[in-house]
């Protein structure tokens, strides 16, 4: 609980940082909803009319007394509450971040612990060798090769787009999964080298060698007793990773256009519709204080000698 | 992505924790160990390759990156100019192709490597200078201390692409904008190192004795402070080079990044992304310089980390 | 739980059955299209950008329309008087207009609708200085009442481009024009699909099917619009590469506006089309700020126009001379009102001549701020071949990257170039926007009522407003050209060339794109 309430401040302290950012930068969203060929004088009239020619110190006060009401504001653009267009945006991005992590899990844990059993051979190095490259090669080259390959020359996948799931289970995981392996590729690399690691480090301990001497195999070994005691550290990566996922969810969804969080946060950027940009922004934060105190609350589960 | 650099920082030293030790029982002097570490000295050479190339890009056979040609246009690498070229000079051959305003690609990536390391460099420098003040204030002044970490929470709370981009979009594009923008998000990360690393001497029973036969404070953080936060920051900056790098090119693929006049491995790739199907040298060049140099940061960083400081993860 | 497992079954079945039942009829009738840019703002006369006015030719419809020969035709109009002293227009909607509800259009939804945009809209404000009355005479009659004769009366009503006299409902066009309006009943061969709106990624029109169209056949958006397929669905997609893929993969029927260096990607498909559906095209423009040194002085603004070329602009952006035109006509090359006279300076850059005008004026190498956007395509090459040409005449230039909208929010301040203002941008203009000096913004030279770069002449002024009451057009034609020296002896602003971008869609299965200034989505049959 005490958690809990540690993370209002936190969230207060966002808000005033994004509020003030937006107000004191360059760029006038009434000059771009007036349109390509608005006139000055149409410029000014929708100034007042979004209520811009009030002095900063009231705009904040109206918006913080909306948000304390839980009103997040209205779209400046498409004349409808901010909260709406972010639930139509959930889905996409919570499938493509579920996926994701799916596909990290299943590939990077096994991948990391074969790396550990095997260590320092040359399946090791090749292992090793891929996390420092994952790092190192910009999410949009890797979806954009991907796409050459996969999409265009053999076909295998639609280039872009996606699909609800209410449309059927099919075509919706069929346009995610490029999407999804693109967006792996730097999870995979990060969650391998932490898996290898903490499982090497486990399987120095004593009590993997008695399992070891009381005959057990390999595989009971590795998964049983190894495996489970590296899960802390793993899970702490994934719960830190939640905040590289959530920047390289803006790159994905524009590069496959998937119709989702990010790329309503980047077109609200470039279109200067503050109330969607505040309350983009503080939702993702929101989510990711609550995703790290999640994970914190997992750690006394998974090792109960941590307690909160 | 600044969030990249921490986690790079915290898994590093995981990696080859036992090589490490084995090193340091050998008890060699730092550069010894430095030299024996392949990470080093590979990630290093590379790096030093690179800083050449940037400080001598005028003399590597390149024109004005700048200079454009508009009827040479969207050519492949390897196409003769058979007009002459803006210094006089002919039979000018465009070795990496050219973009879509004519300009020499080779000469646009040559000169890109000077600006993509000079934002690496500056973010790294800035947000560990701004980070060591703000987080030594924090450690020593008590009072301040609960202002800035909730500052700094609140900071480290909006993902910090997030940050950067809405950063330099609602300012003017430029290379400073940019690099402050990529700072930014860096900063309470380094504060934090920092911080905890005061926290952990002031208990230390040296510092305790100089603090009661009454040293003065800043004298106190000169001496015993800032000495054992050199290594630390050492490996954090290299992270925070090889993430800036990579912010830099996100936020020109975004369209929200420096201006296409002064070129970066980011802005060059962002231009040529278009045209990708067709000329896929305008990615792949860049590209290749980029995911090079990047490696090469990491790696030097992993090394550093396992020479200097293995033990760095606990403080984080 | 086990009893109302057949139930929830039954349901489940029922549920699944509907939209299989559903799903193929609407999947082969949709036309799916990627528009240039989101639909944002759905009041066509609150604001002017392009997608708003799409919009509006969707859902709306106009009292004239011109056609592919730039002639007006009544539209919902039936038929119309002018009065011998050309004062009284008597108009007479068709039978049968309905709005999508079902109610009949009548003429006490015309005026309101006519008003409002005619306190938004350049050339609507134009209008309404010279109208003095609007009254309905019945459910379909209405007349319209001049202080003095005035040439443009159905031009104005036809008008193509942003912003367009969309008849709306008169509870809907009694919004001040200062507010959005908030319903989205038309009385247009489509309807918006509200429900299914996802405001930055879909947006879903279905067929009018109680739209009476005209007989005639369609030309622009005058004659007949019959919808021939169930329903259009206009999708989002921010990156063209992605955009080209998905129309070759066939997962998409239309591109609204492929860039130009894609298009050898898609001319080597068998199954796409490219078509110039809009023949007269767009026009890029060089606009200069008259407020702030050095472009107050006339040597100067001279001297830029001097070092300018069309060629370089064209040859850096479009690339495919099949796909632009060296034009000196402002009025666009092939318009009515094309004409070279004076304005060949455009086409030749003669850097002796600028550098020769710069030393007469005194140049001081003041640096000259050029905007430069860098997120629109056809935009993104037009600031650093600018750059080039001007410094090469002499100039000292600083150009400035930014987004489109942070240079449309800079273009509209006054301050110094020092001060967050600027002294030179670059914009396109669709043909149908600048088709004569009244609707053609950059001609306006009235100081501060002037468009971004506020140019100041009088003289200019006194000939646009001789335009504009004369009703004869060979006379018209002859101001139009007066008009032209006029605007390059001045500077308002400088024609950077003419351009064309096609259409690109899937000839296998659509027939019937018209042509038009706009993409109309009436017409096309989809197999």
């Amino acid at each position: 609980m005490r958690r809990l309430a540690a993370t209002i401040p936190v969230l207060g302290m966002v808000a005033l940082f994004v509020f003030l950012m937006l107000r004191m930068t360059p760029g006038d969203p009434a000059a771009v909803l007036a349109g390509d060929n608005g006139t000055p004088q149409q410029i000014a009239e929708i100034r007042e009319t979004l209520g811009l020619d009030e002095p900063i110190l009231v705009q904040l006060g109206i918006w913080f007394g909306d948000l304390l009401q839980g009103d997040l504001g209205q779209s400046y653009f498409f004349k409808k509450d901010v909260t709406e267009l972010i639930l139509l945006r959930v889905e996409p991005t919570v499938a493509l971040a579920i996926t994701t992590l799916v596909i990290t899990v299943l590939v990077a844990v096994p991948i990391g612990v074969i790396a550990a059993y095997r260590h320092g051979t040359w399946l090791d190095r090749c292992v090793m060798g891929f996390s420092v490259f994952g790092f190192s090669v910009p999410v949009f080259v890797v979806g954009y090769i991907l796409i050459y390959l996969f999409a265009m020359q053999f076909k295998m996948f639609p280039v872009q787009g996606y699909k609800e799931l209410a449309d059927g289970f099919w075509p919706f995981i069929h346009r995610l999964i490029l999407p999804s392996i693109t967006l792996s590729v730097i999870y995979i690399a990060l969650i391998a080298r932490i898996t290898r690691a903490s499982v090497l480090e486990v399987l120095g301990e004593d009590y993997i060698r008695t399992a070891y001497a009381k005959g057990l195999p390999n595989r009971v070994v590795l998964l049983r007793h190894a495996l489970r005691n590296a899960a802390v550290p793993i899970v702490t990566v994934i719960g830190i990773g939640v905040a590289l996922l959530i920047s390289g969810v803006v790159v994905t969804e524009s590069v496959y256009n998937i119709p989702g969080l990010g790329r309503l946060t980047v077109d609200a950027v470039l279109g200067r519709d503050y109330p969607t940009i505040q309350a983009v922004i503080l939702v993702f934060s929101g989510v990711y204080v609550l995703i790290n105190l999640l994970i914190d609350l997992t750690y006394s589960f998974l090792d109960p000698r941590i307690r909160y | 992505m600044s969030d990249l650099s921490e986690l790079r920082q915290q898994t590093a030293g995981l990696v080859d924790a036992a090589a490490s030790a084995d090193a340091a029982a050998r008890k060699l002097s730092i550069w010894q160990r430095l030299a024996r570490n392949q990470s080093v000295v590979i990630g290093g050479a590379v790096m030093a390759v690179m800083l050449l190339v940037a400080i001598m890009a005028p003399f590597l056979g390149t024109m004005d990156p700048a200079e454009i040609n508009p009827a040479w246009r969207n050519k492949v690498p390897g196409t003769e100019l058979t007009d002459t070229a803006a210094d006089g000079s002919q039979g000018w051959v465009y070795r990496m192709g050219t973009d879509t305003l004519g300009r020499d690609t080779y000469s646009r990536v040559i000169y890109g490597t000077r600006v993509s390391l000079i934002v690496g460099l500056s973010v790294a420098g800035l947000s560990i200078a701004i980070g060591l003040v703000v987080g030594l204030i924090s450690g020593y002044v008590r009072w301040l201390d609960g202002i800035i970490m909730r500052v700094m929470d609140g900071l480290m709370a909006i993902p910090g692409i997030l940050l950067a981009i809405a950063l330099v979009s609602l300012s003017s594009a430029g290379l400073d904008t940019v690099i402050l923008a990529i700072t930014i998000p860096e900063v309470p990360r380094v504060v934090r190192l920092v911080r905890s690393i005061v926290l952990s001497i002031r208990e230390e029973p040296y510092v305790e004795a100089a603090i009661s036969v009454g040293t003065r404070l800043p004298l106190l953080l000169i001496r015993h402070v800032l000495p054992n936060t050199v290594a630390p920051l050492i490996v954090m900056g290299t992270y925070i080079v090889a993430s800036a790098i990579l912010v830099e090119a996100i936020l020109s693929f975004l369209g929200v990044g420096i201006p296409p006049e002064i070129p970066t491995w980011g802005n060059i790739m962002a231009e040529g992304r278009l045209l990708f199907r067709i000329f896929p040298h305008n990615i792949l060049f860049p590209g290749l310089f980029l995911a090079v140099t990047v490696l090469a940061v990491n790696m030097l960083g992993d090394g550093l980390r396992d020479t200097l400081d293995p033990r760095l993860e606990k403080r984080m | 739980m086990r009893p109302n497992l057949p139930i929830g079954l039954a349901a489940g079945a029922a549920l699944v059955a509907g939209a299989v039942m559903s799903a193929p009829a609407s999947a082969d009738q949709t036309l799916r299209v990627v528009m240039h840019s989101d639909l944002k703002i759905v009041d066509p006369i609150w604001t002017t950008a392009y997608m708003s006015r799409n919009y509006g030719y969707m859902v709306y419809d106009t009292l004239f329309a011109m056609d592919a020969n730039t002639d007006v035709h009544p539209q919902m109009v039936e038929s119309y008087e002018v009065s011998a002293d050309k004062l009284t227009y008597t108009f007479t909607l068709r039978p049968g207009l309905a709005w999508h509800d079902g109610s009949p259009v009548t003429s006490a939804d015309v005026i309101p609708s006519i008003q409002r945009w005619g306190s938004k809209d350049s050339m609507g404000q134009k209008l309404m200085e010279f109208v003095a009355d609007m009254q309905a005479v019945d459910d379909r009659t209405f007349t319209m009442v001049l202080k003095e004769p005035y040439g443009l009366v159905t031009m104005s009503l036809a008008k193509p481009s942003s912003n367009v006299p969309f008849i709306m409902p008169a509870s809907v066009a009694a919004t001040p024009s200062s507010e959005q309006i908030s319903e989205y009943i038309g009385s247009g061969p489509f309807v918006f699909d509200v429900e299914n709106w996802k405001p930055g990624d879909t947006v879903l029109f279905t067929r009018n099917d109680n739209y009476q169209p005209r007989s005639e056949t369609p030309s622009w958006a005058s004659g007949g619009k019959v919808v021939k397929v169930e329903a259009v669905e206009w999708l989002s997609v921010k990156d063209h590469q992605t955009a080209v893929n998905s129309l070759i993969e066939g997962e998409i029927d239309y591109i609204e506006s492929p860039p130009n260096d894609l298009l050898p990607l898609l001319e080597g498909d068998e199954n796409v089309a490219l078509k110039v559906i809009n023949p007269l095209g767009a026009q890029f423009m060089f606009r200069l700020n008259h407020l702030h040194p050095p472009f107050d002085n006339v040597k100067i603004r001279r001297a830029a126009l001097a070092s300018i070329n069309q060629k370089d602009f064209m040859q850096a952006t479009i690339g495919d001379p099949a796909y632009y035109k060296e034009c000196a006509a402002m009025f666009i090359c092939g318009s009515a009102l094309a004409t070279d006279a004076g304005a060949d300076i455009v086409l030749k850059s003669d850097f002796e001549l600028s550098k020769k005008l710069l030393k007469e004026a005194g140049y001081d190498g003041t640096p000259i701020v050029i905007m430069q956007s860098t997120d629109v395509n056809v935009l993104n090459n037009l600031g650093p071949v600018a750059k080039a040409n001007l410094e090469k005449g002499g100039f000292v230039t600083d150009l400035q990257a930014m987004d489109w909208q942070t240079l449309v929010a800079r273009r509209a301040k006054r301050e110094h170039p020092s001060e967050g203002g600027w002294n030179v941008f670059m914009t396109s203009w669709t043909a149908a926007d600048i088709l004569n000096p009244i609707m053609a913004a950059g001609f306006n030279a009235g100081c501060d009522a002037a468009w971004f770069g506020w140019p100041c002449d009088e003289e200019m002024e006194a000939l646009r407003d001789a335009f504009a009451r004369e009703t004869d057009a060979a006379k018209q034609k002859e101001i139009a050209e007066q008009i032209q020296i006029r605007a390059m002896e001045v500077v308002t602003h400088a024609h950077g060339g003419q351009w064309y971008r096609p259409v690109a869609y899937r000839s296998d299965r659509l027939d019937g794109v018209l042509d038009g200034p706009v993409s109309y989505f009436w017409n096309i049959t989809k197999k």
